[in-house]
């Protein structure tokens, strides 16, 4: 049977389509599409596979990152390597803590962390949140795979803004 | 230079966000928006797209994009809570290779199998398609089509194409993805109670005092309500949890007793903790002799590989009869698990003795409400049908079921695998409500309800999941549709029983996908498709919580739902071409009807109008065909079950709630089946009803541990499991595509003992090659982390597209369930 390099009929494919894209309406997002099939694999053929990178280093640069919109877990821009949290141990807490945070200087964990099942503040922070790694995670040093669109809902503000006044 | 921390920070941080905006001088500050007309987000409510736990979430959305999503608070299951899944919802349908054109393979503007991908229109995929679903039906008949569907489909989705498949087409050859996953929980149901699902709710988390997790790494797979059952355990100081693997994972980082067990020896364990109960004289006897029966099942059952393997060739009961049982008293019982003694176990599963007694004893114990939780550990076994059964076994000697707090609880993998794939019968041997093509008395029920002919719906079970790709590769099953899966890197064995199929010059494999998966890229035909809140649909967990949510955005230009797909199908064939002249006679006001007329509109599905949908609300199908297809497919199918013990509530309350659990009875959720009081299908005075059975008494089994169908040898030395990770979703084709998941946990490695590693002169980072009789995959040796194997043992995840685990792995199934065990081949590891 023919292998199929994708990587490689994709340009030639674009010329033989090119003229079809007009009667789909198609647009410029079609041509990615077909250029970038089996994406996550790099278009390497199923029977084949191309060499794995070596493994990333986790970034540790205690830069806080952007979040997408305010309710996203912040994610974690340092290494927890050998970090216990366990029936024993909550190492996150022994600087995200409130009576931490004045020494270290992190971040304190949100107010909703206090609260139980029903909304209720406790003393301290709340069981059902004491695994943190269940929702914020250490972001290692590889470039996305795929680029994404996701549109933050400020930029749409502004753009609201900016016609608002023009008018 | 004296600089703190803090101003350290501060500084690189400025810098930072300097440099990505291009600038050198940051804006000193910037004005709130706070007008209402701007700020305001449309939120509304919709069950999570990923696992089985069933979250409610909200979507807030803006000007016709998702812009962010948090855990619903009205939602009893999650309470306000996501998992770092759940929080990155927003993201999923925004990875920039959304296909938006159906691909054909084509050479010179025609199809061609050996051609490559070019986009057509949707009206030229459908001719192709309906080309070859037709040439393969007048060449071979009806057996020659398949379809592999999902648990991840909409309730709607799956009974469209169940309707479709064995009432139109005629065949049985549809099976779900579920397979893989609930296959084995759904036969132990149906041999011990003999109805599906747990009798259980996730109310049973508040209420335990000891949790047992068989094969279940919650923490990760199911984490909100890992958080559920932490709250409990750190809130309430006597409550106990203990954890069985093969491998020491992160829910052992709350286990009071962390159990690392020998592959396929958790058989043994159930047997005897069974024996434990017995022997300490702790047998519920007023329960046992009222509520249960004995019965010793049938053993040396083969593995579900190809008839001519040396393993099948084998096995003496590996036919029809494997599932058979004979009844059997108390005492007969009692001696066959005798044999289980603590130090016969203790040697077969190399648990320490004081271990296994612990485990034993939160069982044996009166007084502890226990819950057992179980997974792919048990389901994706060779055996999972039997340890499912054996796990009922010790809750009934105790009779520790269906109360608050006691509870066998097994877990499900995919957001709809109970309501799509198990309650709407999208199996190749099943009908919707718990009913089986093999019962003709259930053919007639659903030749009635659908208003269809005697006849109509084939007797003989289709081909299941690892069947089709297995005919796919011997050239019977021709035409052939995969929706919302990604098989071809989640089916094992992948090298020489699924690529080969797909690749065979005989067949037409179609694909729908919103993205390019490995599948995809198998396929010959690419189907570009919407996804969750791009389309109105349904889902059902896996505590039988029906849960609804509407259409929220416009899908992007190009792409349709699953549902739409196949119901726009079905107009491009006539009966004449599907059904033989006297089916057709046995009902002919069909004559020169559409597949879409008889199946769809003209039935019970088409009676709901457009007026019933709110005019603010989007729905793509139902505009487009002219009815509520939604709401017409829900109420058709929920007929099934109303009155049967799988009661649903009427469409409309599902937009209004949270979810509800089945059945539901005069507006009332049911929380704990078969208990009197609390089920309003258990018979007054009874106590307990098992009414699944005849006689309403559960079956305890009497069943034995047998070896795994592959183990470690001389050459290749090693145990590999596989599984998920709690930062992607399956085979990650949605959030691998979320760049914070992604960085997060970009690549698949193996996780491995460092004695292990050290002995093969390996470290951590290697590149290695793991080979097994079928294949090979490379990837980088981990020997730190949240996981950590015992020696002898490697896991690794198979969320990776770049490197397909499944080259490695046996397609070896339970004989009763047909569901693969991915956590047992033996490989060896090489450096390369």
């Amino acid at each position: 049977m023919k292998k199929i390099n994708l990587a490689v009929i994709a340009s030639l494919l674009m010329l033989a389509i090119a003229p079809m894209m007009f009667s789909l309406n198609a647009s410029a997002a079609d041509k990615n599409t077909v250029n970038s099939l089996a994406t996550l694999r790099d278009s390497t053929p199923i029977d084949r596979q191309k060499e794995p990178n070596s493994i990333p280093k986790v970034v540790n640069k205690d830069i806080k990152q952007g979040r997408n919109y305010p309710m996203q877990p912040p994610v974690i821009p340092h290494t927890t390597r050998s970090y216990e949290v366990n029936l024993n141990n909550n190492k996150c807490m022994s600087c995200h803590s409130r009576h931490r945070t004045e020494k270290s200087q992190a971040p304190m964990v949100s107010v909703t962390h206090y609260m139980d099942r029903d909304g209720n503040f406790l003393a301290d922070v709340s069981p059902r949140r004491y695994f943190c790694n269940q929702c914020h995670i250490t972001q290692l040093d590889a470039e996305p795979l795929v680029e994404n669109t996701f549109t933050d809902m400020h930029s749409l503000m502004k753009e609201k803004t900016a016609t608002t006044e023009q008018h | 230079m004296t600089i703190n921390r803090r101003e350290f920070i501060k500084a690189n941080a400025i810098a930072a966000a300097a440099a990505v905006a291009g600038v050198s001088v940051p804006a000193i500050a910037s004005n709130l928006i706070t007008s209402s007309d701007i700020t305001k987000l449309k939120w509304d409510k919709a069950p999570c797209r990923f696992c089985g736990t069933g979250c409610s979430v909200n979507v807030g959305v803006m000007d016709g994009k998702v812009v962010a999503t948090h855990g619903d608070i009205k939602s009893p299951v999650n309470k306000g809570l996501n998992c770092v899944k759940g929080y990155f919802l927003s993201k999923i349908m925004y990875g920039k290779d959304r296909l938006t054109t159906p691909l054909l393979r084509m050479t010179n503007g025609k199809y061609d199998k050996a051609g490559e991908f070019a986009p057509v229109s949707w009206d030229k995929a459908f001719d192709v398609m309906a080309e070859k679903a037709k040439d393969a039906l007048k060449k071979d008949g009806p057996e020659a089509l398949g379809m592999f569907g999902s648990g991840q489909w909409t309730v709607q989705e799956g009974y469209a194409a169940v309707k479709l498949m064995k009432a139109g087409f005629r065949t049985n050859n549809i099976d779900p993805n579920a397979r893989h996953c609930m296959a084995s929980a759904v036969g132990g149901f149906m041999r011990t109670f003999g109805i599906d699902e747990p009798m259980g709710c996730y109310d049973d988390l508040e209420a335990a005092d000891a949790f047992v997790l068989w094969g279940s790494n919650m923490a990760e797979m199911h984490p909100i309500l890992w958080t559920r059952l932490t709250d409990r355990r750190l809130s309430a100081p006597h409550v106990k949890v203990a954890v069985l693997s093969t491998f020491e994972h992160r829910s052992f980082d709350l286990a009071d007793n962390g159990i690392v067990f020998t592959p396929q020896t958790d058989l043994a364990i159930l047997n005897y903790i069974a024996n434990y109960i017995i022997q300490t004289d702790r047998v519920n006897t007023d329960f046992v002799n009222k509520h249960t029966n004995f019965r010793l099942g049938e053993t040396d059952i083969g593995y579900g590989l190809r008839p001519e393997h040396e393993l099948e060739q084998r096995a003496k009961n590996n036919g029809e009869t494997s599932g058979s049982s004979t009844p059997i008293n108390f005492d007969e019982y009692a001696k066959f698990v005798s044999t289980y003694t603590l130090e016969y176990t203790a040697k077969l599963s190399g648990v320490p003795e004081h271990k296994l007694k612990a485990l034993a004893e939160l069982y044996a114990d009166p007084k502890i409400k226990v819950t057992s939780f179980w997974t792919m550990g048990f389901n994706q076994h060779t055996r999972g049908v039997w340890a499912n059964n054996l796990c009922y076994n010790i809750h009934l000697l105790t009779g520790k079921i269906s109360e608050p707090g006691n509870s066998p609880f097994s877990l499900t993998g995919q957001p709809s695998a109970c309501g799509t794939a198990r309650e709407v019968g999208t199996f190749s041997h099943r009908l919707p409500a718990d009913m089986v093509v093999k019962n003709p008395k259930h053919r007639a029920i659903a030749e009635k309800i659908w208003q269809l002919p005697e006849g109509t719906v084939p007797p003989k079970p289709g081909y299941h999941a690892v069947l089709q790709n297995r005919m796919l590769k011997d050239g019977k099953l021709n035409f052939y549709w995969v929706q919302c899966n990604n098989n071809m890197q989640a089916a094992a064995n992948i090298n020489e029983e699924a690529y080969p199929g797909y690749r065979n010059p005989k067949n037409f494999i179609v694909v729908s996908d919103p993205y390019p998966t490995v599948t995809a890229q198998a396929a010959d035909l690419i189907l570009p498709t919407a996804m969750w809140v791009e389309k109105e649909g349904v889902y059902g967990n896996a505590e039988r919580r029906t849960q609804s949510w509407y259409q929220m955005v416009e899908a992007p230009n190009g792409a349709k739902s699953d549902l739409w797909q196949l119901v726009e199908f079905s107009k491009r064939f006539n009966v004449e071409d599907v059904w033989p002249e006297e089916l057709i006679a046995k009902k002919p006001d069909v004559r020169g009807k559409t597949l879409f007329d008889v199946l769809y509109k003209d039935s019970a599905v088409g009676r709901f109008s457009l007026d019933e949908i709110p005019e603010d609300r989007l729905n793509h199908e139902s505009r487009d065909f002219g009815f509520y297809i939604q709401k017409g497919l829900f109420e058709e199918y929920a007929t099934f079950g109303r009155g049967h013990a799988h009661d649903l509530a009427p469409y409309d309350r599902y937009h209004q709630e949270r979810g509800l659990r089945w059945p539901v009875v005069n507006g009332k959720e049911t929380k704990w089946r078969f208990k009197e009081g609390s089920d309003p299908y258990a018979k007054p005075g009874s106590g307990w009803d098992f009414y699944g059975k005849p006689d309403g008494r559960a079956v305890i089994f009497a069943l034995p541990y047998e070896p795994a169908a592959e183990s470690p040898d001389e050459e290749y030395d090693l145990w590999l499991s596989t599984g998920r990770v709690l930062e992607h979703w399956h085979s990650g084709s949605m959030t691998q595509r979320v760049p914070e998941l992604y960085k997060s946990m970009p690549d698949a490695l193996v996780y491995m003992h460092p004695d292990d590693a050290k002995k093969r002169g390996m470290r951590r980072g290697d590149l290695v090659k793991l080979i097994s009789r079928r294949g090979e995959v490379q990837t980088r040796v981990e020997t730190r982390g949240r996981n950590k194997p015992p020696i002898g043992l490697v896991f690794m995840p198979w969320f990776d597209a770049s490197r397909l685990l499944n080259k490695v792995t046996l397609d070896a199934t339970d004989p009763l369930s047909k569901q693969t065990d991915y956590k047992k081949c033996a490989i060896k590891i090489v450096k390369v």
